[in-house]
């Protein structure tokens, strides 16, 4: 492969996440805002069949979730690693009643971090969702997101699991703190 | 005035058709709704405290040819508050979050809650941007408010003044699991 395509297929990775949650039939997507999500929350967005939920708290995103499978939809819930602790009273829901919960989670606090207030929880974040009985796909590069993106959709909707793609801070980049 | 919360519950859901679908806030309003009389199409909640609106707007979303009744304590509401600014976004026609208020957490003791001492839910949800909000003090307004719901068009949110009792309890099934897979059949869901 070129330089080029390397390149393009880099850059590309939250088309192809996209592309997943399509082909999964999400037709709900609940959010917090996130720079790393930046290009999904658009493609969501701008899609007729997807409702885009932005919310207060990513708690929310997962009683959002529970109540679009009670009505026969899918959703998917969108967040950065800080948000994994504010979910956690909630993930009992999910737990309680086996409600399929499909998460995308961008990771910050792990790899070239500037800001250590992230460092924190983003430690934290695989064994609480490992304790919680999630299923954790994590994904360092970006020939690995489509496949662990269409493995956590057949796991979360099949199974009724609560499952995660965790996508590494290795993948996202550095955010740029000085312009 | 304020009114008898089991009374006030078994009026809004007096005669409910199978269009309308109850999610009731954890604790007093589950027993509430249960001793109204057990609905396949209650999703009772024994927890996910503050999430009540949420599964209500999830499921409004997914279902928007029925109506959807979220009712729940003001506890429960106080801590899913910023949920009420989600839901004024997505206005759907077919939502109403309705808040039995008594100002107190009557599940541990009868501890005051904000709503006491000047937190105005009423207040809150309008400047979320939710458009009906009723207050509901006596009969009449209660008669208004299950009318509504019958014919549920609009976002609403209403503040039902009930008093601060504790009428035995009713409680429903407890299976989560059970709870959901039967809410999912009887709206002929696909499993």
């Amino acid at each position: 492969m070129n330089a080029q395509n390397n390149n393009a297929q880099e850059n590309n990775w939250p088309d192809r996440l996209f592309d997943t949650l399509k082909r999964g039939g999400i037709r709900q997507v609940g959010y917090v805002p996130d720079a790393g999500h930046s290009r999904l929350i658009d493609r969501c967005r701008a899609d007729d069949e997807i409702r885009d939920v932005v919310l207060t708290t990513e708690e929310e995103g997962v009683a959002l979730a529970a109540g679009a499978w009670l009505g026969g939809e899918r959703a998917a819930l969108l967040m950065q690693s800080s948000g994994v602790g504010n979910c956690i009273n909630m993930f009992s829901l999910s737990r309680t009643c086996r409600f399929p919960l499909l998460m995308f989670i961008t990771m910050r606090g792990e790899w070239e971090e500037f800001n250590p207030w992230q460092v924190p929880m983003g430690s934290l974040v695989e064994p609480v969702l490992t304790l919680c009985e999630a299923d954790v796909y994590r994904v360092r590069t970006p020939d690995e997101v489509a496949i662990a993106a269409e493995r956590a959709v057949q796991q979360a909707f099949g199974n009724e699991r609560i499952a995660a793609v965790i996508l590494s801070q290795q993948l996202i980049g550095k955010k740029v703190w000085t312009k | 005035m304020k009114l008898e919360r089991r009374a006030a519950m078994a009026a809004l859901l007096a005669g409910r058709g199978d269009d309308l679908l109850v999610v009731p806030g954890l604790g007093s309003t589950t027993w509430d709704a249960a001793a109204a009389g057990d609905n396949n199409l209650n999703f009772y909640l024994w927890g996910a405290m503050g999430g009540a609106a949420m599964i209500g707007l999830g499921l409004a979303l997914a279902q928007p040819k029925r109506k959807v009744a979220v009712i729940t304590g003001d506890g429960e509401m106080l801590m899913g508050l910023g949920s009420l600014a989600t839901v004024g976004i997505q206005q759907p026609r077919n939502l109403a979050i309705i808040v039995f208020d008594n100002g107190v957490y009557g599940e541990t003791g009868m501890q005051p809650s904000h709503t006491q001492s000047g937190a105005d839910l009423l207040g809150v949800a309008r400047a979320c941007g939710i458009r009906t909000c009723i207050d509901v003090h006596d009969e009449a307004a209660l008669a208004d408010l299950a009318q509504r719901l019958k014919k549920l068009d609009e976002l609403l949110f209403a503040r039902v003044q009930i008093a601060a009792e504790e009428p035995p309890r009713v409680l429903p099934l407890r299976d989560g699991v059970a709870i959901k897979q039967r809410f999912r059949a009887a709206l002929g869901v696909k499993p």
